[in-house]
């Protein structure tokens, strides 16, 4: 496998299954994602990104198939694997009636950090974000886009192995992606590996390495450039609608 | 443990910044015990009515006295001839007339007998009913006074009212204002709480976290718990200085018992929150498969005894008949826990039954 630059595996996926009845959400996919890699898991609606995603969160349980996040067993050890990992969904996922600190007090305190480290992060996470004016202020008074990078400075708050990202630039301008994107280079810097689904293909480019379902299953995998070379065109747009062309299954 | 209370604050702030809610979470017993104290009440009071005295002696004088004194009756018109009964009936303005023929003091004093027609408006026949009666019963006083001797009245009601002489009717909705409080606080609000998070997307993260999903859902439900008791004790402080209901049986036992139909509720609320997934459904789901019932076969609007035995056979699932039943033992008769150790053995059964299948349904979602 590709495994010459960074090394490490932390996330690895074999023949990862999931069934409901006769309806095969995730077919077997198998994949390895190294140590502060970008990820881009890509796919339409209803392609089984989510399922997959969800069962490397030890929120599902495999049907068949294995797969371990940052050492632990998706079956048999996801309670391990919840305290290594950081999750940020396409909603919100701060509580817009408390402030910007007690949202950050909050989920420091449930991912069980002491009171010392709570206000160390505290303190530098509203200066990296230019936020220490407006700490005290309720967080549905914030602007959208800091609203989103709020929310992805506190997964990552607890330093995990990996921090998901389900469709987190959902709805913003493309300034402010840019800056998310900032932040989340920041992170797989520091080496935190960085797992993320996108609708928008300018940002699949900024991704270290690409998949693609189709159905269930894992149609293409690669660099962007690789991606673009093989299927002879120009842009991930391109690849994504080649492929996405293909699908039977209807989104949900 | 530190978890398990920054999400107790967390729910916390989350009560206290929705400053409506709040309101209304507070507000509501205060106005529920006032407008069924004193607004819908059963009690006739100052019921306008009409004499048509043909004797005009002493004795009828005397009656018609105590009619007017008292507060159930005003007496607004005087009559002097038959046939102005039926007009000031239809009129409106009297709901009975009283009618006492001529030569009453000769007829009581010679033959013993003597005879008071009481025609009342039956249009209205509960009114008509509870206005005979008291008439009556002030008749017979009065000439329990007078005489020593009972006058044969043309009705002679048997009345003996246990529990509550003075026919109160303060008394049984105080239960039943309980119940339906904590029924709102307990089961609405906590399946509202847990649904918000899940619309929200909040519920997501916090199933990734290593926080166990039994403390996301105890944690919602202790603010609650303490909402909940605050509201009894206002009821009770209301019912005691403002209504001057005595509570006859221990108050300690009356909390306890409150506490278990909290639980009750809360455990209703939790299982309403694992099948639903929108807070308007949460909703909709416990105002009518829960309030309605609480309301109608509870036995605090309508006597569960009256009902066809399906009905019956029903009541006995709604959680609230048996708190309302404990409640009106412990605060209204004075009975200990031997008197109702079914009904609590019953609520008890049903808080264990109900937690069990939504820690179950809980569990399924996330299989």
């Amino acid at each position: 496998m590709n495994n010459e630059i960074n090394g490490t595996v932390v996330i690895s996926a074999n023949n990862l299954t999931k069934k409901y009845g006769d309806f095969i959400a995730t077919n077997a996919i198998t994949f390895n994602v190294f140590k502060g890699e970008i990820f881009g898991f890509l796919g339409a609606n209803g392609a089984g990104k989510t399922t997959a995603m969800r069962m490397l969160c030890g929120l599902i349980e495999p049907t068949s198939g294995s797969a371990s996040v940052a050492g632990f067993d998706v079956s048999t050890q996801p309670e391990s694997i919840k305290r290594n990992i950081g999750y940020m969904s396409q909603k919100f996922s701060l509580y817009e009636d408390l402030t910007v600190k007690e949202n950050i007090r909050f989920y420091a305190g449930i991912y069980g950090l002491s009171e010392r480290e709570i206000s160390e992060k505290m303190k530098n996470l509203l200066e990296k974000l230019h936020l220490t004016d407006k700490q005290s202020v309720l967080v549905n008074a914030l602007p959208l886009g800091w609203r989103q990078k709020l929310s992805f400075s506190i997964a990552i708050i607890h330093d995990p192995a990996v921090v998901f990202l389900d469709e987190p630039t959902g709805g913003v301008d493309p300034i402010t992606r840019r800056e998310f994107w900032e932040m989340i280079y920041d992170a797989a810097a520091n080496g935190t590996t960085v797992f993320v689904t996108t609708h928008y293909m300018d940002e699949a480019e900024y991704c270290n390495r690409l998949s693609i379902m189709v159905d269930g299953r894992i149609e293409a995998m690669g660099t962007p450039s690789e991606l673009k070379l093989d299927f002879e065109v120009n842009s991930m747009d391109e690849v994504f609608l080649m492929l996405a062309r293909k699908a039977v299954r209807q989104a949900d | 443990m530190e978890q398990f209370i920054s999400f107790i604050k967390k729910e916390w702030y989350h009560i206290i910044r929705d400053k409506k809610t709040l309101f209304i979470l507070f507000g509501m017993p205060i106005v529920q015990i006032v407008i069924f104290g004193f607004a819908l009440t059963n009690e006739v009071k100052n019921a306008h009515i009409a004499i048509l005295d043909l004797s005009r002696d002493e004795v009828t004088m005397r009656i018609t006295a105590e009619l007017d004194a008292s507060s159930n009756f005003e007496i607004v018109q005087s009559l002097s001839s038959y046939n102005q009964i039926d007009a000031s009936l239809k009129s409106g303005k009297v709901k009975m007339v009283v009618v006492i023929p001529s030569n009453f003091k000769q007829d009581l004093m010679q033959s013993k007998t003597a005879q008071i027609q009481l025609v009342a408006d039956a249009s209205d026949p509960n009114t008509a009913t509870t206005l005979v009666n008291y008439a009556s019963a002030i008749i017979q006083d009065f000439q329990l006074n007078y005489f020593g001797y009972t006058l044969p009245l043309v009705i002679q009601p048997q009345l003996r009212m246990l529990y509550n002489p003075q026919l109160k009717g303060e008394f049984n909705f105080v239960p039943g204002v309980m119940a339906l409080v904590l029924m709102l606080v307990s089961t609405m609000m906590t399946s509202i709480a847990v649904v918000r998070e899940k619309e929200l997307g909040t519920m997501e993260i916090l199933l990734t976290s290593p926080v166990k999903p039994i403390m996301i859902i105890l944690s919602k439900t202790i603010p609650y718990l303490l909402l909940s008791l605050v509201n009894i004790s206002s009821i009770l402080l209301l019912s005691v200085f403002v209504l001057k209901l005595e509570i006859q049986g221990s108050v300690i036992l009356l909390f306890g018992l409150s506490t278990l139909f909290t639980f009750t509720c809360l455990s209703l609320g939790l299982l309403i929150s694992s099948s639903t997934s929108s807070q308007q459904t949460a909703m909709l789901i416990s105002l009518m498969g829960l309030f309605l019932p609480t309301i109608m076969l509870s036995g605090f609007m309508f006597p569960i005894e009256n009902m066809p035995i399906p009905m019956q056979l029903i009541s006995n699932l709604v959680p609230a008949k048996w708190y309302y039943y404990i409640v009106r033992s412990v605060m209204i008769k004075g009975l200990g826990l031997q008197a109702i150790w079914k009904e609590t053995l019953i609520l008890i059964g049903m808080t264990i039954f109900f937690l069990t299948l939504s820690i179950k349904k809980f569990k399924i979602r996330l299989g």
